[in-house]
């Protein structure tokens, strides 16, 4: 059927099942953006048009990670196209699926700077898994078919598709084909054709999976570290669970990881690394088998490669192979997707116990919390979890109060905890909460922020109050760019070089501007308090939470030094 | 860990498309590598090209990005070659200054002894071109440059894996079929 390229674009979105898209239209993708007009497809495809590009990148991004299907983002040339950096490099770090779409100006216009043009592909192409410029109308549907089919499989990933205008304008044929027809066509098939695995029903190799059963059934003090692959692979976590059970070993969690062992396990040792548990990052340290499970070892996980895990023979799980031996030496390693792998360990593990090692893991205890007259974070993560039932989506934006987050939230299921660990993206919170609110409706949406991050993004306010989007803003407001201070107050002579933040808006005024709900709170029971109103509200609401200037992110280990060598208790 | 620098030749299968050349190269800027040299060109199956890529650096680093090369999309394949069972050519191009019959002769005899032709005569210069490893060209540019080297220009070194073995069947082991899992899109 003969039709506008824009309409092609619609009809490829419709064959891939979307029905959310974020984004901001300008001069190029006019003709994309006319469509949800000229031929109704607004009542297919609902739009959410944010107040920035970033905002939608964020959006787009979240709406990724809390429901595991694909985010797709529109965005104009230029301008409109650099805006989405920040947020393509968030979704990479963090392998979230997003197609990003883009137009770009005229084929007769490219490469001669004209007005609103930029080498979009070139800028983004460190930063996502692959991406298209398309010149040729013949090609465009192939090429969107082969971006959602790269941005969700393997080890999912942002793709970004550049559109010349005149493409968009162009008349094409366009033939509806169905998901599981696409690896059949254009360049899919090629792939294809080319990988020497069969691809069919691609199994890890069964060898690896005795090697690692082998190596658990000599060891007496394992660990199991589990990342972000076991989030991002579908139906893993329940595999995840029934392997830990059934191991009853100690686990431990990078950031990525929160949600595959519920945070009030029996088994579960904490966050590990740079604001680690003393009982994981000890754990890491005198383990004799580390079982790494889809995470990459970071520097803010592995701060000291060179002695992490120094006593243990590591296996490493991944769907990556570029992943293996990258940050750390490992012993053995077993290439698949996690689901799958974790399948395969669960058929043939037997029951095993190590009670002892356990205990002692454990009886690595943490600095008591304080309560007194004046808020503290882990008070208003505890009230969260109480007040949600630990059932809430919890975005975050980046620093102090993401780590507490992390720490005082107990995550029970994969997508609740939305946080940029890998990027640390400053202002990713809003715009995730708006994405996993519109992915999730029946789901509780809190966005804990610092009142740095949410000076950032905090236009998006415009957005949650139109599209009605019942967002909870908890802002941990201690004044000052907290995580940047603590490193300052321990590590730079307490210089607090430019991260005070003495200055405004008062912010529940800004929420009452943007028609939305503000409460203050300066102590437990008035947080308690303004919580359970923002819960019942039914709108969106911002949570002004003082805390204190100094507090701090406890433990803490410094960059480059072993996990066991703790600057803070 | 003891890095020593040492001079790595790879060969690499791309899909012939815009681009790819660039994603390839970018991969070594991004770990800070200089490629020593780099030449491509298309095979025998035009749709897919074959990149031969020097560049100076640890075993561990070239471990590191031959993962990276082989997890990209437009990568087919990625063979690193040893020199010891491969063989590698570059050809040079060389303007020499050469005003009097007495120099020209000389440089003939030059190029004679190296197996250099000549490519190009002009009243007041002469133009070789050579096919060999670094150290013929670098001894030819050697006894050259007394006459005065106006120009030099450089393929960037092919290599190819001696005997039957090809790029192709030694990619097929356990570890390239671990990374085609993870560009499985089914």
């Amino acid at each position: 059927m003969l039709m506008k390229g824009s309409q092609i674009v619609m009809e490829c979105l419709l064959e891939q099942g979307v029905d959310t898209v974020f984004g901001y239209p300008g001069g190029t993708i006019l003709n994309i953006y006319d469509e949800f007009e000229l031929h109704g497809y607004k009542d297919k495809i609902h739009h959410y048009l944010t107040s920035h590009e970033q905002g939608a990148s964020h959006a787009a991004d979240g709406y990724a990670r809390s429901t595991g299907k694909v985010g797709v983002c529109f965005a104009t040339s230029g301008p409109g196209a650099t805006n989405l950096v920040t947020g393509i490099a968030t979704a990479y770090y963090d392998s979230s699926p997003v197609v990003f779409i883009t137009c770009n100006v005229a084929e007769n216009l490219i490469g001669k700077d004209s007005f609103q043009e930029v080498d979009i592909t070139g800028i983004t192409m460190p930063i996502t898994k692959s991406n298209y410029l398309v010149k040729d109308i013949n090609k465009l549907a192939d090429v969107i078919r082969e971006a959602f089919a790269v941005a969700r499989s393997g080890r999912p990933g942002p793709v970004l598709i550049d559109i010349a205008k005149n493409v968009t304008a162009a008349e094409g044929d366009y033939t509806y084909l169905p998901v599981s027809e696409h690896a059949n066509h254009g360049r899919l098939a090629t792939m294809l054709r080319r990988a020497n695995k069969d691809m069919q029903a691609p199994d890890p190799d069964m060898g690896d999976i005795d090697k690692l059963l082998d190596l658990i059934s000599k060891s007496e003090r394992p660990l199991v570290l589990v990342g972000g692959g076991v989030i991002r692979s579908k139906g893993a976590v329940a595999e995840f669970r029934k392997f830990i059970e059934t191991l009853d070993a100690p686990v431990a969690s990078t950031i990525m990881g929160g949600g595959a062992c519920p945070g009030n396990h029996p088994l579960f040792t904490g966050m590990v690394g740079m604001h680690g548990s003393h009982a994981s990052n000890i754990a890491t340290d005198s383990c004799d088998l580390l079982i790494a499970i889809g995470c990459r070892f970071s520097d803010r996980v592995a701060t000291d490669p060179a002695v992490f895990a120094k006593n243990a023979k590591i296996v490493h799980i991944d769907i990556d192979r570029a992943e293996i031996d990258k940050n750390v030496q490992t012993y053995h390693h077993i290439i698949g997707d996690a689901r799958r792998v974790l399948e395969l360990l669960n058929e043939r593990l037997p029951k095993h116990s190590y009670t002892a090692w356990k205990e002692w893991v454990f009886s690595h205890g943490e600095v008591p919390l304080k309560k007194d007259n004046i808020l503290h974070a882990h008070e208003i993560l505890e009230t969260i979890s109480d007040l949600t039932n630990n059932d809430a989506i919890i975005a975050t934006d980046v620093g102090q109060h993401q780590m507490w987050s992390c720490q005082y939230y107990h995550f029970t299921r994969p997508g609740q905890l939305l946080t940029s660990g890998g990027f640390g993206t400053m202002g990713f919170g809003l715009g995730a909460a708006m994405g996993a609110k519109v992915g999730n409706p029946d789901k509780v949406v809190v966005h804990c922020t610092g009142d740095g991050c949410f000076r950032m993004n905090c236009h998006e306010l415009a957005t949650v109050e139109h599209y009605h989007l019942p967002i909870i803003t908890v802002i941990f407001d201690n004044r000052t760019l907290g995580m940047v201070r603590q490193w300052q107050n321990l590590i730079y002579g307490k210089r607090f070089s430019q991260t005070t933040l003495d200055r405004g808006p008062d912010f529940v005024k800004l929420a009452e501007a943007y028609g939305l709900k503000g409460f203050r709170a300066t102590n437990q029971p008035e947080f308690e308090e303004a919580f359970k109103q923002a819960l019942a509200a039914g709108c969106g609401c911002v949570i002004d939470a003082a805390i204190d200037i100094d507090a701090m992110v406890h433990p803490m280990v410094g960059g480059g030094t072993p996990v066991t060598d703790f600057l803070l208790h | 860990m003891n890095t020593v620098i040492k001079r790595h030749t790879l060969s690499v299968l791309v899909e012939n498309a815009a681009g790819v050349l660039s994603q390839v190269s970018r991969l070594f800027s991004r770990k800070g590598y200089n490629i020593e040299s780099l030449a491509v060109g298309t095979t025998d199956d035009p749709e897919v090209s074959r990149i031969t890529i020097e560049v100076l650096c640890g075993d561990q680093q070239i471990d590191q990005i031959i993962n990276q090369l082989r997890k990209q999309i437009s990568v087919y394949s990625v063979r690193l070659l040893p020199p010891a069972s491969s063989i590698r050519r570059e050809l040079c191009l060389i303007k020499v200054k050469a005003e009097d019959r007495e120099v020209r002769n000389e440089v003939i005899q030059i190029a004679n002894i190296f197996r250099a032709n000549i490519i190009d005569v002009s009243p007041k210069s002469l133009t070789l071109a050579v096919i060999g490893q670094e150290s013929k060209d670098d001894a030819l540019e050697g006894l050259l440059s007394e006459f005065g080297i106006l120009e030099l220009v450089r393929t960037g070194m092919v290599a190819l894996e001696r005997g039957e073995a090809t790029i192709s069947n030694n990619a097929n082991n356990k570890e390239t079929g671990e990374f085609d899992l993870g560009k499985n899109i089914l």
